[in-house]
């Protein structure tokens, strides 16, 4: 009698676990304040009319977002991650910009066994040898973007580059990454202090070496001062300018204007993607926001596109933490980038393309597609990731 | 290296040393003369330049743009001496660096509220965006040429202001004695929150002159403090002379560092070494130009009321 209890309890509780969540709990954790502040609110703009789009649900169950500021404090991000996850038992964790937020709360949210879907910083190692099953990308790795520049640059046949980055670990990776794929000679390489404000001095420096070509990686404000700086002095009219997709983005382009005209620069994403997600993405966006979006906001959409698909695949029952990965493994989902595939490093395989800067019709500055660099571009990183 | 690099980076340093200056100048007066640690120095600064970058945009003039915005800030200066400040003057340094650290935690959450996230970005006037030709093959951005020209026109006022006036006269029996400067019948309330004002307002000039260099940020004022301090520092608490020939020093020798260490490292160490102690040691270089400042000289070059 008591075995048959047993066994009927056992059944009961199996049976609960295989039902069906009745809500869906993500935890978002980003960058909503600070100079860094703009970034997270594209991500969060973009995440939140991604679940806009899905009629306020995701993969068909209720959701309850949990949007928390981690001030782009590592510490701040551990507690808030910690709280999400411990208190409020969240289902799924995204929303972090910078690299060095993730590193302080990847060990909570990971160690958790809670899926992480990261809607921007995309670090090499988690990409390489440290690549996690609970750990997915919709974005990009690190140096994805200066590769592109890097290949883009070789195929336009400049041989002799001027190149300038911040002095950080992450400016030196961005640089390695644009170096895999640059095959010329080097006009100069010069590393700036992080922060740094004017470039007055590298300015003159980069007229005196005479390059056919200038590549920069300077993320946030300091990229802005750059550019003006760049500008002003009249370099525009003497070099070509190169850089990341990061430092032209759509909210760049509007707050900088005139400087940023004429920029090449190398991107998974653009306003004017051919295909119907990224039409009704970049037209809702617009007429929610008064704005157009920009990658990171793209990236925001896609997460929750991402989890929405996942959630569907699984019919809800989103404990099954194994079926799960296998539904976000498949992505299934119309990503506004067009055709999107994860690698078995939870990174995407992805096309790179080469914008430049233009002035549309109605006076304002937006990045045109002038081409595609890579076509299901895979990071170098894969190989060493044994998953 | 040309001798024509080596004359464009000269101007870089000399720019950067007279902006600083204007930061600086009103700093040391108030660290000098109050005794007061102003931690919300930066804050000003970042107040200024946001005034002038909403005028310009408003009234479509920089030139009118930088009046307003000099004078809105002086105001706001003088009210938060008079409220806040007042009260600190005879506190420790301790509750000064607290109290002046919480306005610059208000002024940038206020400055947020009212602004936004979004940082403000102006272009140069229109007359001053192209370049000069100084001597054949030296092109200088006209703005910055004008920023040079701004920032001696200033230094030469103050000079004259403080050793040829009897208001000079007034701040600098302040900075060498204040108990001796209120012995003998001085109104130092006044004369506070004269100095501070007049302090705010150069913090906004350099504000206002840089806005169209650099991003108008909230958190701006933070980056460019320390450099200040490390200013008062090396040309002497309280002293013009000091804040001047300090500032040109610092920018100078932070200006050639960026420019010239790293490819002199390279000469003489492996690349891959060069390449990295390059940058560090001229992030570094005004630091050591304060340590080496401070240890023949304590006091700092020109000590106010030597």
């Amino acid at each position: 009698m008591k075995k048959k209890l047993l066994c009927l309890a056992l059944a009961g509780a199996m049976s609960m676990a295989a039902q069906a969540a009745d809500k869906v709990k993500v935890g978002f954790v980003s960058t909503l304040s600070g100079p860094g502040g703009i970034l997270g609110v594209a991500i969060r703009d973009g995440f939140q009319l991604g679940i806009e789009h899905t009629g306020g649900k995701l993969g068909g169950l209720p959701v309850e977002l949990l949007i928390e500021d981690d001030q782009q404090k590592p510490d701040v991000a551990k507690q808030l991650a910690d709280k999400l996850i411990k208190r409020d038992k969240v289902d799924f964790m995204t929303g972090i910009v910078f690299q060095n937020i993730l590193q302080a709360a990847q060990a909570s949210v990971l160690g958790s066994e809670t899926y992480y879907i990261s809607p921007n910083t995309g670090p090499s190692e988690l990409a390489g040898a440290g690549c996690n099953p609970y750990f997915f990308a919709v974005s990009w790795v690190s140096d994805s973007y200066s590769e592109a520049t890097g290949k883009n640059m070789t195929d336009k046949g400049y041989k002799n580059v001027f190149v300038i980055a911040p002095n950080y670990p992450g400016g030196k990776d961005v640089v390695n990454g644009f170096k895999r794929y640059y095959k010329g000679n080097y006009a100069g390489e010069v590393y700036t202090k992080l922060g740094q404000l004017d470039y007055a001095v590298e300015i003159s420096q980069m007229r005196a070496a005479k390059p056919d070509a200038v590549f920069f990686f300077l993320p946030g404000g300091m990229g802005v001062n750059f550019l003006k700086q760049w500008h002003q002095a009249g370099m525009n009219k003497e070099f070509p300018l190169f850089g990341t997709g990061w430092s032209f983005d759509q909210d760049t382009l509007a707050a900088v204007g005139e400087p940023t005209l004429g920029a090449l620069n190398a991107s998974h994403w653009n306003l004017d993607l051919d295909n119907a997600a990224n039409k009704k993405f970049v037209a809702d966006f617009e007429k929610k926001f008064g704005r157009l979006p920009n990658e990171f906001a793209a990236q925001g959409y896609d997460a929750a596109m991402l989890i929405d698909a996942a959630v569907r695949d699984v019919k809800g029952k989103i404990e099954d933490k194994a079926a799960l990965r296998k539904a976000l493994e498949a992505a299934n989902f119309k990503s506004v980038r067009g055709a999107f595939k994860f690698n078995k490093n939870h990174f995407p395989i992805q096309n790179y393309y080469l914008r430049q800067v233009v002035k549309d019709d109605k006076g304002r500055f937006v990045n045109k597609t002038a081409g595609t660099i890579f076509t299901d571009h895979q990071d170098a990183y894969v190989s060493a990731c044994n998953m | 290296m040309t001798w024509i690099l080596f004359l464009e980076q000269c101007l870089n340093g000399l720019q950067f040393g007279l902006m600083l200056f204007l930061l600086v100048a009103g700093l040391t007066l108030i660290f000098g003369i109050m005794d007061l640690i102003n931690l919300a120095h930066g804050s000003l600064y970042m107040i200024g330049a946001y005034l002038v970058a909403t005028f310009t945009q408003a009234t479509g003039s920089f030139l009118l743009a930088v009046p307003l915005g000099l004078a809105a800030t002086a105001v706001i200066g003088m009210v938060v001496e008079a409220t806040v400040l007042r009260g600190l003057y005879k506190r420790d340094h301790l509750s000064q660096v607290l109290a002046t650290f919480a306005l610059i935690l208000i002024a940038n959450e206020s400055t947020r509220a009212i602004w936004g996230l979004q940082a403000l970005t102006l272009n140069v006037p229109e007359a001053l965006s192209g370049s000069v030709e100084l001597l054949p093959g030296l092109h200088y951005s006209a703005f910055r040429l004008a920023i040079i020209i701004v920032g001696l026109l200033v230094a030469a006022g103050l000079y004259f202001l403080v050793v040829r006036t009897r208001i000079g006269m007034l701040v600098r029996a302040g900075a060498s004695n204040r108990q001796m400067a209120t012995a003998m019948g001085t109104n130092i309330k006044w004369l506070f929150t004269a100095v501070f004002g007049a302090g705010a307002a150069l913090c906004a000039l350099a504000g206002a002159m840089l806005s169209p260099l650099l991003v108008v940020q909230v958190g701006m004022g933070e980056s460019i403090l320390i450099l200040a301090f490390v200013t008062v520092v090396i040309g002497g608490i309280g002293s013009m002379r000091g804040a001047f020939i300090g500032a040109l020093l610092v920018g100078i020798v932070d200006t050639f560092g960026r420019a010239f260490i790293p490819p002199l490292l390279r000469t003489i160490l492996p690349p891959a070494l060069a390449d990295a102690a390059g940058p560090s040691l001229a992030a570094i270089s005004i630091y050591l130009l304060m340590v080496i400042v401070l240890f023949w000289k304590p006091q700092g070059l020109f000590p106010a009321g030597s």
